[in-house]
C-alpha cells in the first residue's frame, strides 16, 4: 500500500494545519501537493511568473518542509510557481533554500524542468512529432517561434525518476495534476486504473469531499483499488462527491487523458466506508502505443490599455448601446486618421457592466440599471500605441453626448489617470501534443545538495 | 415550464482546459434530471451559446443525476476578445432558460 497526503488543491489556497497534523499522524509515504494550473489565463505562462504572492507561498511551503522533515518521507510539487516554467521553478527554489537556512536544514532537491526551448518544438514540429488534440488552434511555425514560453506537461515517468534519486523535496516545473500523487503508486507496481483515478480525485485536495475548503486529505493506494479520507472535522468523502469530481473540469468525466494512456472509470465503483471514508475499484488503464506529453505555449498577443467610466445619468443608461456604438465609430476613424493606422493595427471593444458584459450579445435578460459601468479596451502592437489611443478614447467616455445640441455631458472616472496600461498581453496558442521516443527526452533533472 | 435554475440544484461552469468549456447541472433528485434530460435538448444548448451543435458533448450520468455539456470555449480562455477567464459565468446563461 500507498498513502499520500495531499494537503490542499495548489500551494497559494492555504490548508487547514490541524488537518495536516492528523495526515501526519497517518504516517504517510510522500506528501503531494500541485503548484499551479492553466486556469488563471495566459499571462502566467506567457510571463513565466507565478499568480499566489510569494509571502503566502513561502508560509505554506514552509509549513509542508517542516511537515516534512517531522515525517522523513519526500515532498513533492508539481507544476511550481503556477505555470511551471524553469523561472517560476527556480522562483521557489530559491524560496526553498531561504526557508531551508532559516529552518537549519539539510536538504537534497531534486529539480524537474519542463521549459521546452521553441527551436526543439520547432524540429519536432518540422519531425511529425507535435499532434493536435481535439479543437487545437490553428499553429506554423512563425506562432510556435513567437511563443514567450512554452512547457510540456510531465508525467509519473519523470516525476518517477525525480523520487528515484532519493531526495527530500521534489520540484517540478509543469506537470500534469495528477502525476505528482500517482507516481510512487506506480512505482511500486500498485494498480495503475487506482493510481491515476485516485490522483485525479485527489488533485484539487478536499474538493472531492464536504468542507472543500480544508485541503487536506489522505490516499490509500493499493492492488485493488484506492479509499479517499479527508482529514479536517466536518469534512466527510461520499461516494457521491467523490464520484461528482469526475466532472470537475474535465470535458469527458469518464476518460482522463495521460501521458502514456488514459484512465477509463466507466465501470469504477464508488462504495463508502463509514460516514467519511469512500473506496473506489474498477478504474482502469489504457497505455497507448505512443508516448505523448501535452504542450502549452503563451504568445505575445499585444498591448493593451483599460479605461472604466460609469453612467448614472437615466437618459444615458436607457440608450448606452447607441452612445456606445457611435463612441467606437468616431474612436475609430479619428485613430486611422491622426495616427495614420490601418483598422488591423488595433481593436477597440466597449463593454457595458451591469448590462452585458458576461456574454455580450448571447444575453437574453436585458434590462435597465441603475448605472453601468463602460469598459473601454484598446489593445495594440506597443506599448506606447496602446497609451496613446487609451489617451485618445478617454475624451469620449468623459464627455461624448448622445445629441449633438445637448450641454456637454460629463460621467464618472473613478481614477486618475484614467487610462491603465495593462502592458504586455499574452494568448494561448497550444493545445498539442509532443510525441517522445523517451519520456525524459523533453526533460531535465537536477540533484541538488543544499545545507 | 420553469427555468432550468429553478428547478435544479446547481449549475456549475468550468474551464477544462483553455479551449473546451465544460457545464455540469447538478439536478438534485430523479425528478429534476428527468425533466432536464427530456427538457433541454443538445439543440437548445447550441442555440444558447452559438456553438456548432456537432461539437457538442453531452453527458446523461443518472447515478449522480448530472447532466453535463462541454463543447469549445466560445473564446479561446484570456484571448483578446474572452469575457470570463476561468469560465464560470456561463452556468448562469444556461440557468436563465425555459426547459421545454
Amino acid at each position: 500500500m500507498v498513502r499520500v497526503l495531499i494537503p490542499s488543491g495548489a500551494l497559494g489556497l492555504n490548508y487547514d494545519k490541524v488537518a495536516l497534523e492528523r495526515g501526519l499522524e497517518a504516517k504517510p509515504d510522500i506528501i503531494a501537493i500541485d503548484g499551479g494550473s492553466t486556469d488563471s489565463g495566459p499571462a502566467y505562462l506567457g510571463r513565466g511568473v507565478s499568480k499566489y504572492s510569494r509571502t503566502s507561498t513561502k508560509v505554506e511551503w514552509q509549513g509542508l518542509m517542516e511537515a516534512r522533515a517531522k515525517a522523513g518521507i519526500p515532498l513533492v510539487i508539481g507544476t511550481a510557481g503556477t505555470c511551471g516554467t524553469d523561472s517560476a521553478v527556480d522562483w521557489l527554489l530559491k524560496i526553498t533554500k531561504v526557508i531551508a537556512d532559516d529552518l537549519g536544514q539539510s536538504l537534497k532537491i531534486a529539480v524537474l524542468r519542463s521549459s521546452q526551448p521553441n527551436e526543439r518544438i520547432l524540429k519536432a514540429y518540422a519531425d511529425g512529432k507535435v499532434h493536435p488534440l481535439s479543437h487545437a488552434p490553428e499553429i506554423s511555425e512563425d506562432i510556435i517561434a513567437s511563443c514567450s514560453n512554452i512547457v510540456a506537461l510531465a508525467g509519473a515517468e519523470q516525476i518517477s525518476a525525480a523520487i528515484e534519486t532519493g531526495a527530500d523535496i521534489i520540484i517540478a516545473g509543469r506537470t500534469t495534476d495528477t502525476a505528482t500523487i500517482a507516481a510512487l503508486p506506480l512505482m511500486r507496481g500498485l494498480n495503475a486504473g487506482a493510481a491515476w483515478h485516485g490522483a485525479k480525485i485527489g488533485e484539487c485536495g478536499a474538493l472531492c469531499a464536504t468542507n472543500p475548503q480544508s485541503g487536506v486529505i489522505l490516499i490509500d493506494f493499493d492492488k485493488e483499488g484506492f479509499t479517499v479520507t479527508p482529514m479536517a472535522d466536518g469534512s466527510h468523502a461520499t461516494p457521491h462527491t467523490v464520484s461528482a469530481h469526475m466532472l470537475y473540469e474535465n470535458s469527458d468525466p469518464f476518460i482522463l487523458h495521460e501521458p502514456g494512456g488514459y484512465l477509463d472509470v466507466t465501470k469504477a465503483e464508488y462504495t463508502a466506508q463509514g460516514d467519511s471514508k469512500v473506496r473506489v475499484i474498477g478504474s482502469k488503464w489504457v497505455p497507448s502505443d505512443k508516448y505523448t506529453v501535452k504542450l502549452e505555449g503563451a504568445f505575445l498577443a499585444g498591448y493593451q490599455s483599460v479605461l472604466i467610466a460609469l453612467l448614472r445619468d437615466r437618459r444615458y443608461v436607457e440608450n448606452a448601446e447607441i452612445w456606445v456604438s457611435d463612441i467606437r465609430e468616431k474612436f475609430t476613424e479619428k485613430a486611422i486618421d491622426r495616427l495614420d493606422l490601418r483598422k488591423e493595427d488595433f481593436s477597440i471593444e466597449i463593454r457595458l457592466i451591469g448590462k452585458n458584459a458576461s456574454f455580450g450579445g448571447l444575453e437574453t435578460n436585458i434590462t435597465t440599471p441603475v448605472e453601468i459601468g463602460v469598459m473601454g479596451i484598446v489593445t495594440a502592437t506597443t506599448s506606447e500605441l496602446a497609451t496613446e489611443l487609451g489617451q485618445l478614447l478617454n475624451p469620449y467616455l468623459l464627455h461624448h453626448p448622445l445629441t449633438i445640441e445637448e450641454e456637454q455631458p460629463t460621467f464618472a472616472f473613478p481614477f486618475s489617470p484614467a487610462d491603465l496600461n495593462r502592458g504586455e498581453i499574452f494568448g494561448f496558442c497550444l493545445n498539442h501534443v509532443l510525441e517522445l521516443s523517451d519520456p525524459m527526452d523533453a526533460f531535465s533533472l537536477e540533484v541538488i545538495q543544499h545545507g | 415550464m420553469a427555468k432550468l435554475g429553478e428547478i435544479v440544484q446547481k449549475v456549475r461552469s468550468k474551464n477544462a482546459g483553455p479551449f473546451w468549456l465544460t457545464i455540469d447541472i447538478f439536478c438534485g433528485d430523479v425528478e429534476a434530471f428527468e425533466q432536464t434530460r427530456n427538457g433541454l435538448s443538445t439543440d437548445r444548448v447550441s442555440a444558447v451559446f452559438a456553438t456548432d451543435i456537432n461539437h457538442i458533448k453531452r453527458f446523461e450520468i443518472p447515478s449522480l443525476n448530472v447532466i453535463k455539456f462541454s463543447f469549445p470555449r466560445p473564446e479561446i480562455q484570456g484571448s483578446i476578445h474572452d469575457r470570463d477567464i476561468h469560465g464560470a459565468s456561463w452556468a448562469a446563461l444556461l440557468s436563465d432558460v425555459q426547459l421545454n
